[in-house]
């Protein structure tokens, strides 16, 4: 059924057509208004048979869906940026048990300084928790891929995180294609947990392993989610059949068939990505596009096929690992390192910034002509921290005159960096 | 369920993993010797026969009572009770009144009618035992379950001995006596009373004995000089005692007029003195040299004297007996605690003195004996109560200086089992005694709290005018909650500490009656089941390698 | 004279057994087949006082649960001495997942049993001291103030043990620990700092808190029993003396418990929305002192010359437990 509503809102009765047996709320802008939904559907009957719990905490919201996944119940919640930090060695634990539970993240940026806007740093911040990570392009791909979560997790047995841009898609009012009960009850059969907590045949979950087993257990844990990229296109195309959509899969290339330059972006950034490269096109640019849904497990192969006969690739990601630099580009540049490729890293939109077509297209012709920097930051205020930086340069102590004298022709720098 | 490899893990399958490698000291269940046990004279196993009798098994209790002692309502009434003087449950309340158990279960056992059961085989030996007081009874007794063939020749014209003769009724009724002795008849022993035996190697040729076990206690009363006017008027007290029971027909009921005076401290001149005054004395006084600390007789017993209306004169002689007076020295103590005459004097009015200042042995059945050993009175016996020549045992007051009921039971037992060994060829060992299970061994945190049961007393005006027993019996609920009273100490009453206080699960319990067993799989040797074991039944030793 | 009423059993209830009484009156530890929740082959230190504490609680709480129960386990001895892979003690269902989360997971175990129309599962959620009383406290508190289904039950043996003897906030007063040395102006853990949980449980007005420990084994199960039979947020507290962070003999665990019980360092009684409803009473009241010397953790207050000041600040601290919750009984 198609109709109008906010992003959040579509999620929640999405979430609630998978029949979730425990949700756990925990407020945080900008996912408040999905547990918001899911709650006011359990406690107007609409939503049967589920505990809707109001934690104290996401590091509570996390350890009750454990304790409830691993007491065979389907479970979900939802955080962002902090909530999600705060949590995050349940989360870790989630995956570790093997806990089939979907949770949403309306991605944000983290704090300090305190920002509620999107980025996608809190997401990328537990890249290797060990869960599935599926980005949303749009609300309707944020819904369908709820669904094909629950699907895809407890086929698994590990938990699934729908990453949706916070604000961006969770507050925007868009038409969606709702699938009905019937539909949905189709495509997700009734959770069957691989383990249980069960009086009739008691185990222990969560040993301890020591060194003996560590290793092995990691290895299994790897080889377990790189399955994932086998289900998940067969779990799109089962989606397809009876949805009548394209949702999900790992990675969609948009005109990239004859690119020479090829944008790879995850969220909603690329609808405005696409926006630009139509237009660019429309001038005559061999410019393409590449959108990851499934971030963990990393399809490596599928994005090097993708890629393979561009001549360059600009990642533009809304994450940035300090001191390193890209973290999707890192991951995009490894799976194509045996190709020829140039590899541009673009900060773009952190905390919020918007990403305009303007900045893309003067973005994407610099790549072109080869005028991009290997990392760039798109919008960057170079005037603001070119002056930050002097300043500091100026504060900064500098130490004893001997060294500093020595420094300068260089002789100490050596043993210093 | 398809469990993930490391993480989920079967059920109890720690049972991998034997902890009890860990160990470097192992607890071990012992049975300790209580103290109660230990102090017994006639050797009685008390802590057992309580447990039996806590659970509210009265037969059993008293079966496994009278493996060592056939009187238990006598000895309920008469014994001292050394057990209760060493019990460790005096340190936290007060003992347990372990002889007022013995005395419910002796009377229990009357009213029910238990019997002894008979051996299945005889040995075809014949054991003769001179005289049916305690020794030789408890002797006829042992001797009879072990197979053997006994007769008792008994001079008297009733079985018992002293406990008949000496104890006065109303601290022994004569009815609970006379039950006690007939079971011990029932059993096939052969009681020939009015047979005083003259001459033992005669007898035991006449009677074709294997053996021989002598019993014939200690009857003739020791006098001191007393010069005296009315010599008619001077007695001794176990002629006393003995008249009052009117054994003999022409013995009479004793006339000791208004006023009399008993010359001694040791039981005997305590129950002359109250049987005086059940007789009707106005005054009844026990003149002792030294003080009422060192009277030999029991504190106990003087109590109740006094609760009679008995009078003491302590650290007073009696010099001289006249018509109708005695003339009495006060002594005074000296600093080793002697009593020594101080020269003042002072008269008592008297219609009758009765010495009781105690009784030597008539040996002279023992004339012919060869090798047979008597030193200042007493027949010097081996520690398998064996005198000097072979097959002639030997127990009870002519034995030896410690006399008392409990004393010769416990002599008769253990000269029938030396017998019933020499009879067969070998010889009698008594099995080594376990190690003591003192206070400090017990965890006494676990036991209730609670006093000691009082039994009931006969009120005052009855006791001091008829001779009905002066101390009542326990009911079965009071009986039953002294029992319960007991610290079981050394031995495992199946309390379940051990079993439940392993941090380990180590303990394996086997079920009612069976105890416990250590599974030193995984036990690692903590100590807390010997620490938290009430009784100190569990003991650490060290490990080997 | 008066005579004794029937109804004395040798030991009473003091003992984990008793052949006297009916079977019926019978503790859970005294049962030939007892569940043993907790199996042999766990790997906790000789003498453990948790590992006896947990086997009380868990088979109590199991007898109530007809064997129908689910355990959450914070992280600690009792959870690394129980499952090390490849081997696990534990006869029930158990989950162990984090530090600080037993209480919340046992609340989504609670919830999906009660989704799942499981009302005869129980739940209980068991920690130490430092996953109860410090890390873990957020969860509790929150467990409580919803009234979640679960029993959490903290094994109290006064310090991080797992990690080497750190200090909690359950730490008593001047206690060695390897964060609290015994060196310095004010040697051991401060005074004036810590917590009592069960008060704060109290406080969350859940229906059943309760503390007890090692050395009353009865009181101990009677609290789990009564503890079961009531739906909602339950709090035990146990006391389990840890021979290694305590510097005590292996075998004295119990009579550490007794003793820190009998000092009155140690309160037990139960409460039912938020008020006291019975006290333990200490039997024979000893000094402070008593609990103290046998412990190498304080051993620094026993030297050559004791500090009396201090073992005087500890005894107030027991004295004004006793005058607090009425310890020594009602006819005092
Ligand atoms: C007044 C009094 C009160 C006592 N009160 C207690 C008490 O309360 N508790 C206690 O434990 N002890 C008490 N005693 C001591 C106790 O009675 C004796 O120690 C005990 O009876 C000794 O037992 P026995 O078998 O050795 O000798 P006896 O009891 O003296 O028995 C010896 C028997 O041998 C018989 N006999 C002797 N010579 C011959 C022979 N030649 N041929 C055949 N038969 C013979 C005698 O007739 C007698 O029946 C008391 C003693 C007296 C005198
Ligand atoms: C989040 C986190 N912080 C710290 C630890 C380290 N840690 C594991 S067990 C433990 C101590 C446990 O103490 P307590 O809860 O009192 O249990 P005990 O070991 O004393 O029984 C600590 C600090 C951890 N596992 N997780
Ligand atoms: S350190 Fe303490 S709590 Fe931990 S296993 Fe050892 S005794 Fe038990
Ligand atoms: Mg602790």
């Amino acid at each position: 059924m198609l109709k109008q509503t906010e992003g959040s809102h579509a999620v929640a009765e999405a979430v609630a057509l998978c029949r979730p047996e425990v949700v756990c709320a925990y407020p945080i802008s900008p996912q408040t208004h999905i547990v918001e939904g899911v709650g006011e559907l359990v406690k107007s009957g609409e939503l049967r048979n589920c505990e809707f719990i109001n934690v104290e905490s996401e590091f509570a919201a996390m350890s009750v869906a454990i304790g409830s996944s691993a007491a065979g119940a389907r479970t979900y919640t939802a955080t962002a940026s902090q909530g999600l930090l705060f949590m995050a060695e349940a989360v870790f634990n989630a995956s570790g048990l093997g806990l089939p539970i979907v949770m949403t993240v309306a991605n944000r940026a983290i704090g300090a300084p305190i920002n509620i806007w999107n980025d996608h740093t809190d997401s990328l911040a537990m890249r290797d928790s060990g869960w599935l990570q599926l980005f949303a392009e749009t609300n309707q791909e944020a819904l369908d891929l709820h669904i094909q979560a629950f699907r895809l997790g407890e086929e698994l047995s590990l938990p699934v995180m729908v990453c949706m841009d916070g604000f961006i898609l969770t507050h925007a009012y868009e038409r969606v294609d709702m699938p009905t009960q019937a539909q949905v009850d189709a495509y997700l059969p009734p959770y069957s947990p691989r383990q249980v907590l069960d009086p009739a045949e008691p185990v222990s979950i969560g040993a301890m392993v020591g060194p003996e087993a560590f290793m092995e257990v990691r290895y299994l844990a790897h080889a377990k989610q790189r399955q994932a990229l086998e289900r998940m296109p067969a779990y799109a195309a089962e989606f397809k059949s009876i949805f009548g959509r394209d949702s999900g899969g790992l990675l969609h290339s948009y005109r990239a068939d004859d690119a020479e330059t090829i944008v790879v972006a995850m969220g909603s950034v690329l609808g405005t990505i696409k926006d630009t490269v139509d237009e660019m096109r429309a001038a005559g640019d061999k410019i393409g596009v590449m959108g990851l849904t499934l971030f963990r497990p990393f399809p490596s192969a599928q994005v090097r096929d993708a890629l393979q006969h561009a001549k360059r690739v600009v990642v533009l990601e809304k994450s940035f690992s300090i001191g390193a630099g890209g973290i999707l580009a890192t991951n995009v540049r490894t799976a194509i390192s045996a190709l020829p490729i140039d590899t541009y890293t673009v900060g773009a939109g952190l905390g919020g910034r918007a990403i305009t077509k303007r900045s893309l297209h003067a973005l994407f012709r610099g790549a072109i002509q080869g005028k991009l920097e290997f990392l760039t930051f798109l919008d960057l205020n170079r005037e603001v921290v070119d002056k930050q930086l002097a300043r500091e340069a100026q504060k900064r102590r500098s130490g004893p005159i001997a060294e500093n004298l020595l420094r300068d022709v260089g002789v100490v720098a050596a043993k210093i960096v | 369920m398809e469990k993930p490899f490391a993480i989920t893990l079967d059920p109890g399958s720690s049972l991998a993993n034997r902890t009890g490698s860990w160990r470097t000291y192992r607890p071990e269940y012992l049975d300790r010797l209580p103290p109660c046990n230990a102090a017994c004279p006639a050797g009685e196993n008390i802590q057992a026969w309580l447990f039996n009798a806590e659970s509210g098994d009265y037969e059993k209790a008293w079966r496994s009572l009278t493996v060592n002692n056939p009187l238990p309502a006598t000895m309920g009434r008469v014994c001292y009770h050394p057990c209760e003087g060493a019990c460790n449950r005096q340190h936290l309340d007060a003992s347990v009144g372990i002889n007022s158990v013995e005395r419910f279960l002796g009377d229990e056992a009357i009213k029910r009618g238990w019997k002894f059961v008979k051996p299945e085989k005889q040995s075809g030996k014949r054991v003769l035992v001179v005289g049916a007081g305690p020794a030789g009874l408890s002797a006829a007794y042992q001797l009879a379950l072990l197979g053997h063939a006994v007769s008792i020749y008994e001079a008297g014209p009733a079985a018992g001995g002293m406990m008949r003769f000496g104890i006065p009724k109303y601290r022994l009724p004569r009815d609970v006596l006379d039950s006690e002795i007939a079971r011990i008849v029932d059993l096939g022993v052969e009681l020939r009373l009015n047979t005083h035996v003259d001459d033992l190697k005669q007898a035991m040729a006449e009677g074709r004995f294997d053996a021989c076990f002598l019993g014939v206690g200690a009857h003739i009363a020791k006098r001191a000089y007393i010069p005296a006017g009315d010599a008619n008027r001077v007695l001794d007290a176990v002629s006393v005692l003995r008249s009052m029971e009117g054994a003999h027909e022409e013995e009479m009921k004793p006339l000791l007029g208004r006023r009399v005076v008993v010359y001694g401290g040791g039981n005997t001149a305590i129950d002359v003195a109250r049987t005086a005054k059940r007789l009707g004395a106005e005054e009844s006084i026990i003149v002792y040299r030294r003080t009422r600390e060192k009277m030999p007789a029991h504190d106990f017993e003087v109590e109740e004297a006094l609760q009679e209306g008995v009078m003491m004169k302590w650290l007073s002689t009696i010099k001289e007996a006249g018509e109708g007076e005695l003339t009495v020295e006060k002594m005074a103590l000296d600093e080793n605690g002697f009593p020594q005459p101080t020269g003042e004097y002072e008269t008592v009015a008297a219609d009758s003195l009765v010495l009781a200042l105690g009784q030597d042995a008539d040996l002279s059945l023992l004339g012919k004996v060869a090798g047979l050993v008597i030193d200042q009175g007493v027949v010097q016996v081996d520690a398998a109560m064996m005198t000097g020549c072979p097959g002639v045992f030997a127990g009870g007051d002519m034995a030896g200086n410690d006399r008392t009921v409990t004393v010769a039971v416990g002599h008769g037992k253990k000269a029938a089992r030396a017998i019933d060994a020499w009879l067969r060829g070998g010889k009698y060992e008594a099995s080594p005694k376990p190690e003591m299970a003192t206070f400090e061994r017990l965890n006494t945190w676990y036991y209730s709290d609670a006093p000691k049961t009082v039994r009931p007393v006969l009120d005052i005006i009855r006791r001091q005018s008829t001779f009905e027993e002066v101390l009542g019996g326990l009911d079965e609920t009071n009986a039953q909650f002294e029992a319960r009273r007991c610290l079981s100490c050394g031995n495992c009453f199946e309390c379940d500490n051990c079993y439940g206080v392993c941090p380990d699960n180590a303990v394996i319990k086997l079920g009612p009656g069976k105890r416990f067993v250590f599974n030193y799989d995984y036990c690692k040797g903590c100590g807390v089941c010997v620490a938290e074991c009430p009784c100190g039944a569990i003991r650490m030793v060290p490990e080997e390698n | 004279m008066s005579y004794q009423p029937i109804s004395f059993y040798q030991t009473g209830t003091f003992t984990v057994g008793n052949r006297l009484l009916a079977p019926d009156e019978r503790s859970v530890q005294a049962q030939v087949k007892r569940y043993n929740s907790l199996n042999s082959g766990h790997r906790a230190c000789q003498g453990c006082g948790e590992a006896l504490g947990a086997r009380y609680a868990i088979d109590a709480a199991m007898e109530a649960a007809h064997g129908q129960l689910i355990a959450a386990n914070a992280t600690g001895c009792l959870e690394v001495f129980s499952t090390p892979y490849p081997e696990t003690s534990w006869q029930i269902p158990w989950v162990h997942s984090l530090f600080g989360n037993a209480a919340a997971v046992a609340t989504g175990i609670a919830a999906a049993l009660k989704v799942k129309g499981k009302h005869d599962v129980r739940v209980v959620a068991q920690g130490g001291d430092g996953g109860t009383t410090d890390i873990g406290f957020g969860c509790l508190s929150g467990m409580f103030e919803r009234n979640d289904d679960v029993l959490y039950i903290c094994y109290d043996n006064g310090g991080y043990m797992n990690t080497g003897i750190q200090r909690s906030s359950a730490t008593p007063p001047a206690a060695r620990t390897a964060t609290t040395m015994a060196v310095g102006a004010e040697p051991g853990n401060p005074f004036g700092q810590g917590k009592f949980v069960p008060a704060i449980a109290m406080a969350h007005d859940i229906p059943y808190v309760a503390t007890a420990t090692v050395a009353d084994l009865r009181d101990l199960e009677a609290k789990v029993l009564r503890a079961m039979e009531i739906r909602g947020a339950r709090y035990i507290h146990i006391l389990v003396p840890c021979p290694l962070g305590w510097g005590t003999a292996s075998g004295d665990t119990i009579k550490m418990a007794r003793l820190a019980k009998e000092t009155g360092f140690f309160p037990v009684f139960e409460a039912e929305q938020g008020v006291v409803t019975g006290v333990l009473p200490i039997r024979k009241k000893l000094p402070v002192e008593e609990f103290l010397r046998p412990q190498k953790r304080y051993a620094h207050l026993f030297g050559k010359q004791p500090k009396v000041d201090v073992i005087a600040k500890l005894q107030a601290l027991a004295d004004r437990n006793i005058r607090k919750y009425g310890l020594l009984g009602e006819e005092h």
